[in-house]
């Protein structure tokens, strides 16, 4: 039962890695090298986006990232130690018990 | 003595008493102590520590000018040395805290089960931090020279003296409270001269800002990126903001800095001092912010410095040039020599009519005086330059000891010498390291600096793969982990090694891999090292059921 909230948590855990991890290099490797002289063509002040992403852009986009990661860690830090706290006090009233448990 | 020098001695003395200060107050008494300061270090000032730990000798002096002459290409050293610590902090930070120990080598001696693994990790994490430090000594003697006008080894060796107070009595305990100082000392010194000069050509106060701002009338008005890119062109060097290298070669250059820096050790290491894994997240998240603030600044300031350069000295008559020019010369950065015999400056891009060489350190080095900035800003470009050298050391020199102490000595060759005994063991490796650094700084051998880029290549190659799949593969196992570090470790540096000192001549993208430079060639170690240790690991036997379950330990969130 532990286990099975071990695996829900890590899975979440991947979830949030790979869909930070796309940004990151969509980002830097596509906008950034990629794309850049494409995206020259767009001027904002006395940018060139593609110049901007590369220099600029892609350094606070790579932050905005690292306190997203922080924050949606935490949530989910927070909701499995409630899971696993609810879980273990119906494991101990139910110890006689050998029904499935049910996810609370 | 001029008053630039007297303000320098002023705050170099000032921080170097600072940093003195902090060594008698943190003295270490146990080897956690002395290995990850014991393990309390707030996120906040870590991440304080881990932006000075980072940021080197290179980055405060050299980055700058490299970006000033590369244009856009200067790109994969800005991308790559701050999209690491997405890598870093996402997919090793808070596991390897989990884990709990003091070292990578630890990590990767526990991990795979295997003293060879650990001797191979020892290795690499010992000649990747040793060629790194190098190049951080002979920063400082330089800084020390060209300010203060005393000569290198002297320079090396008030460095060394410093750097032994704080790291031999505090290990990580007195280097990270130090680093801290070191980061405001830094940081400040960075960007005085960048609002400055930000203020007085656009008007504008935020160096980011000013860099797609319009220049002010005095410097010809128009966009400040435009009339870069006007100038360079007028004068027949390639415009500033157009890229001139191989898409693949930035691509893997890029790819190389990033992977290396997510896997250089004695970044990692700062993540152990922190009290938990939420901590460790935090701390990198603070770590980028205090990192970006430098790396946002310094195109700006290569920007600045460029046109603000190419505006002062072109077709200038020599003998009304400024000052600086001729303090400059003197230490060589710069040099002018009157082809045509017009009494003027010419700096153009045609290499047959080009009068001017200027040596990239100057962008950081001149910029205050070539900007006209009063004495105390040019002397606090001194004091930030060597904070930055002296904290980037202490971060290597630790790692060099806690390899020889911890990881060889108590763990691998002699487990039954006491605590006791291995701080002492501790305390004389990171001397002798200092000794053997300060060596190297004052009596350079010619390839440090070059092989100093190298290092992250290395670190790529080896070690990045190394902990991502002992942590996110739970069946990777000790054979494949050895083959993969070994292979990927020996492609890079035989591949660096032949083109940088073998065959120089050849080094063209023509007869590149793919057309990947030398500077790139790690990201294909990473691959060659991830593909080894994959395949190996399909015909070789499950890692055993105890090391399963501590991988499964140190994925589940907690202390």
């Amino acid at each position: 039962m532990r286990d099975e909230h071990a695996r829900a948590y890590w899975k979440a855990n991947v979830r949030i890695l790979t869909t930070l991890l796309s940004i990151w290099f969509f980002v830097s490797f596509v906008c950034g090298i990629l794309l850049a002289d494409f995206l020259d063509n767009i001027r904002f002040a006395g940018f060139k986006l593609g110049f901007w992403i590369a220099q600029q852009g892609s350094i606070y986009v790579f932050i905005v990232l690292i306190i997203v990661y922080v924050f949606w860690m935490d949530r989910l830090d927070a909701r499995y130690q409630t899971d696993s706290k609810a879980a273990n006090l119906k494991a101990a009233s139910r110890q006689s018990t050998t029904e499935e448990d049910t996810q609370p | 003595m001029s008053s630039v020098q007297l303000w320098t001695y002023l705050f170099i003395g000032l921080s170097f008493g600072l940093y003195i200060a902090i060594a008698v107050w943190s003295r270490a008494g146990s080897t956690h102590e002395f290995y990850v300061a014991g393990g309390g270090v707030h996120p906040v000032a870590n991440g304080m520590a881990t932006a000075a730990d980072w940021m080197s000798a290179a980055s405060f002096i050299s980055m700058a000018g490299l970006i000033s002459f590369l244009g856009r290409d200067g790109t994969f050293y800005l991308m790559g040395w701050t999209g690491g610590y997405v890598l870093l902090a996402l997919l090793l930070a808070p596991y390897l805290r989990k884990f709990g120990k003091f070292t990578v080598p630890d990590f990767i001696g526990d991990r795979y089960y295997s003293r060879s693994a650990r001797l191979v990790a020892i290795f690499c994490a010992i000649s990747v931090s040793f060629v790194y430090v190098c190049g951080q000594m002979q920063g400082a003697g330089i800084v020390f020279s060209r300010f203060l006008e005393v000569d290198i080894t002297t320079g090396v060796i008030i460095g060394m003296t410093v750097v032994f107070f704080y790291a031999v009595l505090g290990g990580m305990k007195g280097i990270t409270y130090t680093q801290v100082a070191q980061y405001c000392v830094l940081i400040f010194a960075y960007m005085v001269p960048a609002i400055f000069i930000s203020l007085m050509m656009t008007g504008n106060p935020i160096p980011q800002i000013g860099f797609g701002s319009e220049l002010t009338p005095e410097y010809g008005g128009g966009y400040l990126l435009d009339r870069l890119d006007n100038l360079s062109e007028q004068l027949g060097f390639a415009a500033y903001t157009e890229g001139q290298r191989g898409t693949q070669d930035v691509f893997f250059i890029t790819a190389a800095l990033m992977f290396g820096t997510a896997g250089l050790p004695h970044v990692i290491i700062r993540f152990f001092t922190v009290p938990s894994v939420r901590a460790a997240r935090t701390s990198a998240a603070y770590a980028l912010v205090f990192i970006g603030l430098l790396y946002t600044t310094a195109p700006a300031v290569a920007a600045f410095a460029k046109t603000n350069l190419m505006n002062t000295v072109n077709n200038a008559v020599y003998e009304e040039l400024p000052e600086w020019f001729f303090t400059w010369e003197n230490t060589r950065l710069i040099s002018f020599e009157d082809r045509n015999g017009d009494g003027r400056v010419q700096y153009v891009g045609d290499p047959a009519l080009n009068e001017l060489t200027v040596n990239r350190d100057i962008m950081v080095l001149a910029n205050p005086e070539i900007a006209g900035l009063p004495d105390w800003v040019v002397a606090l470009v001194a004091a930030g330059a060597l904070a930055a050298a002296l904290s980037t050391a202490a971060g290597l020199l630790l790692v060099i000891s806690t390899a020889v102490s911890h990881d060889l000595l108590k763990r691998s060759l002699m487990p039954q010498i006491t605590e006791k005994q291995e701080l002492r063991y501790a305390r004389i490796a990171i001397f002798v390291a200092i000794l053997i650094a300060g060596y190297f700084g004052i009596n350079p051998p010619g390839f440090v600096a070059e092989v100093v880029a190298f290092a992250f290549g290395l670190a790529a190659a080896s070690f990045f793969p190394a902990i991502v799949l002992g942590i996110f593969y739970k069946r990777m196992n000790r054979q494949g982990a050895i083959a993969g570090m070994i292979a990927g470790f020996s492609f890079t540096a035989i591949y660096i090694i032949y083109f940088k000192f073998i065959a120089p001549e050849l080094s063209t993208p023509a007869h590149w891999l793919f057309g990947i430079s030398p500077e790139g060639i790690g990201t294909m170690g990473t691959l060659i090292n991830t593909v080894v240790a994959l395949t190996i690991c399909r015909f070789t036997p499950a890692p055993p059921r105890d090391i399963q379950q501590m991988v499964e330990e140190i994925r589940l969130p907690g202390h």
